[in-house]
């Protein structure tokens, strides 16, 4: 595989569209060029850190560091997401467990199937994908059960007063949130290639990889993130509903806000 | 005894919603009056143990609620809510979702009379009803149970006369053919006093006063 080298100036000079991004905003009072600043110098440092770290990674070539990684990373996922899913109760430990087990199932799965070698150079790049894919999608799951189970409260418990057990109760709006957690990955590899060039594909294709090369990677990428979301939604739904209830198959009181 | 109830005390927030409250309710038809807050829907929620009280113990046939299986409990004293609330599909699908849970044999047509509806909104389509017709689909799901005490919450308030009179004919019919108790949440006295035998009138969360309907001021 060719490489490709790019100078601090490269960098420097891509600054000029950040620019043209805060001077529209100005312009069109989005009221934007506060975030479009702090996202900058957000990613360039956690971009710059998380860069370093690779490079020890890559260079120490030890799996217990990879896995640390992967752990920092998962823990970092369920945090940002615990932030967007606030109606569930206690929503970290569902998040938590779920891009866990995402990330070890898929990367499990695709070194144990011999996709990649599971060394660092694979697992880091691969796993940083499938968790924040994971985390995105629990995230969305998360967020929709928790309006779903504060809007429908009278016919959750109108079920449960049949003697439904809360499993049964929540059931249909569980399905509802798995399914939104999915629905953007899977609308978007639809569509891939056709609207969207997908962002390794494209890397690689800078990187001066053969088209070939390009798609087989992005495509293996694609169905591990399927697989990846999957998972997560299911696990983070399948573990939130139930802090909406009591042992006694009560709805919890919530507030409603 | 139906229900015993002794000094339950239930706080949602900063307000208390039912205060040292004591009451017995006997088998047959008893209303639950009182105006808008005093604690009635919240009573009615303590009995099928959609919530526990903060203190205080309810006992149901002389044993405690707690002692109970709450999902069994549930298809034995089976509440009714204020307003509709059912699971998309037909009227049907519901009445078997309900009957399968309590592992009975669904008679549709039985269930839909007794509630007063004729046996061909089986197959309507639940969104299609009135909501007149969407509570006696309700009151139907809840009979497919077999249960032995009814909670009924305001079953009529959502009603126009001419229908919140059908309804209390039906009660009132679904009693003399049915071995079954009804405890009735009412804001008015009058239909209080057209369908109980028993009151129990609570104000600010207490029960200021219980007995045969003869005998209560309302």
């Amino acid at each position: 595989m060719t490489s490709i080298h790019l100078s601090p100036g490269q960098v420097a000079a891509s600054l000029v569209l950040v620019a043209l991004a805060a001077a529209i905003s100005f312009w069109q009072k989005a009221d934007l060029e506060r975030d479009i600043g702090i996202a900058t110098v957000r990613s360039f440092v956690q971009l710059t850190a998380i860069g370093y770290a690779i490079k020890l990674i890559f260079e120490a070539d030890s799996l217990w560091l990879v896995f640390a990684l992967l752990a920092v990373m998962v823990l970092f996922g369920a945090l940002t997401a615990r932030s967007r899913a606030k109606k569930v109760p206690d929503v970290f430990w569902p998040l938590l467990v779920a891009l866990a087990l995402a990330g070890a199932t898929t990367l499990g799965l695709v070194v144990a199937l011999g996709v990649f070698e599971p060394t660092a150079r694979y697992l880091v790049p691969v796993g940083g994908m499938v968790i924040g894919n994971a985390m995105t999608a629990s995230a969305v799951a998360l967020n929709r059960l928790g309006d779903e189970m504060i809007d429908s409260r009278a016919k959750i418990e109108a079920t449960l007063a049949l003697g439904a057990t809360a499993q049964e109760a929540a059931a249909p709006f569980v399905r509802r949130a798995l399914r939104s957690g999915m629905i953007t990955l899977v609308d978007s590899t639809k569509t891939t290639g056709l609207i969207f060039f997908p962002g390794t594909m494209v890397g690689m294709l800078l990187a001066g990889a053969s088209p070939t090369d390009a798609v087989r990677l992005q495509l293996i990428l694609l169905y591990a993130l399927l697989g990846s979301v999957a998972i997560a939604g299911l696990v983070a739904t399948a573990l939130a509903y139930r802090n909406f209830f009591t042992p006694a198959q009560q709805l919890r009181e919530l507030e409603s806000n | 005894m139906l229900f015993e109830l002794n000094e339950v005390s239930l706080t949602r927030g900063d307000r208390r919603v039912l205060d040292s409250l004591s009451a017995t309710i006997p088998p047959g038809a008893t209303a639950v009056v009182g105006p808008s807050g005093a604690g009635k829907s919240t009573l009615l929620r303590l009995l099928n143990r959609l919530a526990d009280p903060d203190a205080g113990t309810i006992a149901y046939r002389g044993k405690p609620l707690g002692e109970y299986e709450p999902l069994a409990l549930r298809r034995q004293v089976s509440l009714v809510p204020q307003l509709p609330a059912l699971l998309e599909g037909t009227v049907e699908s519901n009445l078997a979702y309900a009957a399968g849970l309590a592992g009975k044999e669904l008679d549709a047509g039985h269930c839909l009379r007794l509630a007063g509806l004729d046996p061909a909104f089986a197959g309507r389509d639940i969104a299609k009803l009135s909501v007149g017709e969407q509570q006696r689909a309700m009151l139907a799901r809840a009979l497919s149970q077999g249960p032995a005490v009814l909670l009924l919450d305001e079953p009529t308030s959502a009603l126009d006369h001419a229908t919140r009179d059908a309804i209390e004919a039906t009660l009132a019919e679904l009693r003399r053919e049915l071995e079954i108790s009804i405890v009735l949440v009412s804001h008015d006295p009058e239909q209080a006093r057209r369908l109980g035998d028993w009151v129990v009138r609570l104000e600010k969360g207490r029960a200021i006063e219980a007995g045969p309907i003869e005998g209560v001021a309302l």
